[in-house]
């Protein structure tokens, strides 16, 4: 704002932005806190003038319809379950396109990298069901792997040989993966649209928790990234690519094998995610397993600055306020799309916020030469 | 048959030119808004409640309802809804200096939970009797062709028998290309896209020429969501009908290379490639469902070859995506 007033040539613009230096950890998450807390506030009075209910019973709602009723003593294990497990996929998401992220390289492919995985998964699932349980899973997890990798790695090889813009390319990909998703649905639902779900090549139930095993996988992904990140030579050199690729060049790392790498790995960890949505949840694949999730793991990994532990705590925040949310429009027969609106409230706020974070913004106080 | 397949692509175009001219114009100031499709779906929704509140006032009964009224009070809050979605947009990016992609996608999901929420809330929230949206009333006065349409053959098929929206969709498109390439206002906008910091110097104001860049854009793309549902879906709002035809613009500015003229004939032709498959019923539905992905495929080609050849003025803006501050320098 202060731009707009600048040019004029005999007045001092009363509003002056100025570059903060680095301020400590816990101002900027007293910042951010401050945002989702102000977020909160909005959507609880956007709740209670559609619903005509108070802001506290709007979020008691929220609360019982994610955690079961919690305070009064009767803890749902299902709800808990099933509510780690959709974090879970939203973390595994987020965790994908980190590296890339971090590399500036804009990955909006998730979606389409996650469901090419999930469709690979199921066709193994379908067809493969001649071989043993032990080595089908292997066969599904490697094959899912790598044909997310293969979908990352597409985007990639044109970005590094051409300079070919990755932010429309993923995208592109991702409808390119729905399409024939959809083309393999109505080829073996036999144009009903939909597969039933299949029971051979599902993963194993852990100790009669039917997620555990996904919530496993991805706990200890979250800790391999976050050490992959910051204490390999890989991540060194993911962080040196992201900041400049010329500086990159002029201590010899190999920008492109570089991007092409990462991007790989990026694909392939959405592999996963949709290989456990698959073969771990749905044991079904359709058009919408993945749901757009793709596309909220970018706002995730970036609102969690591209730390894993943080992204999970933001995986966690946003799960809770869609299911929430879904659950105070059911409650009151409005559409479930009540809670892309709050989610949606939520992230612009915590984008806002970090304006606070870098910049300061000074007033002038001197009233003299406002009036001149 | 010839004549009815390009009768039926238009429709499908139009949405995609009102998109990706507003795009462009956006993306000349230098702002990737990936947030276009949720401005759509908010262009359309507001059209949708503007036309359903004024039908419910007028008591459902056509007679009492004024046309020029009908026409103007959907457009009126179609347009302020996506210049709402486009002034949160340039606030976050340009006086906030918010990541530009992170932004954009929130506003996506933002726009369509508020399409979405509200088509499928709006009579439970107005307590109507009516359990769908369906404005046909609305719809018919949206749809008013051209006189002589069905009498000229198939000239009046393919030229004729269009919406306003369509003929308009045109001349926006037209009025961008010469506004961006023939007027001041236009070299100015361009400048402070491939470079801020020198058009800042050259005593443009970088600022304000961001936000109404953005806002002039977030409109023009939200008018394609009230052409879709008030023309083409004949006033039936559906949740999630709309579908990807806001990524689908943003698709066709590549495909355009920036230039709104090119627009015209790109997003023509991808609603042609989007109507290929339902000229194809002899295919089964699994292979109809292969050719949708006729208009990314192409996209994709397009991508490809533009990055590969390097030609000079078909690049991007330059400072497409950065965030500009003045002190940074």
């Amino acid at each position: 704002m202060a731009d707009k007033t600048a040019q004029k040539v005999h007045r001092e613009p009363w509003l002056h932005i100025a570059k903060r230096s680095e301020i400590p950890g816990w101002q900027a998450w007293l910042i951010r806190l401050a945002a989702i807390l102000i977020a909160f506030v909005l959507v609880g009075i956007i709740s209670s003038l559609l619903t005509g209910e108070g802001i506290g019973e709007v979020y008691g709602i929220m609360i019982r319809g994610v955690f079961g009723r919690l305070f009064e003593g009767q803890f749902s294990a299902k709800m808990m379950w099933r509510f780690l497990q959709s974090t879970a996929i939203l973390l595994c998401l987020s965790l994908a396109v980190t590296p890339a992220f971090k590399m500036k390289f804009w990955n909006c492919g998730a979606e389409g990298q996650a469901l090419i995985g999930g469709l690979v998964a199921m066709i193994c699932m379908m067809n493969l069901s001649g071989l043993p349980y032990w080595l089908l899973l292997v066969v599904i997890v490697v094959t899912s792997t790598l044909a997310g990798a293969v979908w990352g790695l597409i985007p990639a090889l044109f970005k590094a040989q051409y300079g070919t813009n990755e932010t429309l390319f993923t995208l592109m990909m991702n409808y390119v993966a729905t399409q024939i998703t959809a083309y393999y649905v109505y080829l073996v639902g036999k144009g009903s649209g939909t597969i039933n779900p299949v029971d051979t090549g599902n993963l194993p139930v852990l100790f009669g928790a039917p997620y555990l095993l996904n919530i496993l996988i991805v706990a200890i992904l979250t800790v391999a990234l976050f050490i992959y990140l910051k204490n390999s030579k890989q991540g060194y050199e993911i962080t040196v690519v992201g900041e400049s690729q010329n500086t990159a060049r002029y201590i010899g790392i190999n920008v492109k094998k570089v991007i092409i790498r990462t991007m790989m790995i990026s694909g392939a960890l959405c592999g996963v995610a949709g290989m456990l949505l698959v073969a771990g949840t749905n044991h079904s694949v359709n058009t919408n397993t993945v749901g757009g999730q793709g596309f909220t793991a970018i706002m995730v990994s970036w609102l969690g600055q591209f730390n894993a532990f943080i992204m999970a705590g933001m995986a966690a925040l946003i799960v809770f306020l869609k299911s929430g949310a879904a659950k105070v429009a059911d409650t009151f027969f409005l559409n479930s799309s009540y809670a892309d609106i709050v989610s949606g409230i939520v992230i612009l706020f915590l984008v806002g916020c970090e304006f606070f974070i870098r910049y300061t913004v000074k007033i002038r106080r001197n009233k003299k030469e406002e009036t001149v | 048959m010839i004549s009815a397949f390009i009768r039926t692509a238009i429709p499908l175009g139009v949405p995609l030119l009102y998109g990706s001219t507003g795009e462009i114009i956006t993306e000349k100031s230098g702002h990737l808004n990936l947030g276009i499709p949720g401005i759509m779906y908010v262009g359309s929704i507001g059209g949708v409640i503007g036309a359903f509140l004024y039908e419910n006032a007028c008591g459902n009964v056509l007679e009492n309802m004024n046309p020029f009224l009908t026409i103007f009070i959907p457009l009126i809050c179609s347009l302020l809804g996506s210049i709402l979605m486009g002034l949160i947009y340039s606030f976050l990016t340009v006086t906030l200096r918010a990541n530009q992609n992170v932004t954009g996608l929130a506003l996506t999901t933002f726009g369509i939970g508020i399409g979405n929420f509200f088509g499928g809330s709006l009579s439970k929230l107005v307590n109507s009797d009516m359990p769908n949206i369906i404005l046909t009333k609305t719809s018919s006065l949206y749809r008013t062709s051209l006189p002589f349409a069905d009498k000229l053959g198939w000239f009046g098929e393919i030229f004729l028998s269009h919406d306003f929206l369509t003929y308009f969709s045109v001349i926006v498109a037209l009025v961008a290309a010469f506004v961006l390439n023939r007027t001041r206002v236009g070299l100015n906008l361009r400048a402070v896209g491939e470079n801020p910091a020198t058009a800042d110097a050259a005593g443009i104001n970088v600022t304000r020429y961001k936000y109404i860049s953005t806002c002039i854009g977030s409109a023009i793309a939200g008018l394609g969501g009230l052409q879709y549902v008030m023309a083409y879906a004949n006033g039936v709002w559906s949740n999630n009908a709309f579908g990807d035809r806001g990524w689908m613009a943003i698709a066709l500015v590549i495909f355009a290379l920036w230039k709104p003229n090119m627009a015209i004939l790109g997003s023509f032709l991808f609603g042609a490639l989007c109507n290929v498959n339902n000229y194809l019923t002899g295919l089964g539905t699994a292979t109809q469902e292969l050719f949708k992905m006729l208009p990314y495929v192409v996209t994709l080609v397009v991508l490809i070859i533009t990055s590969m050849r390097k030609k000079r003025e078909h690049q991007p803006p330059q400072s497409l995506g950065l965030p500009y501050f003045r002190e940074e320098r």
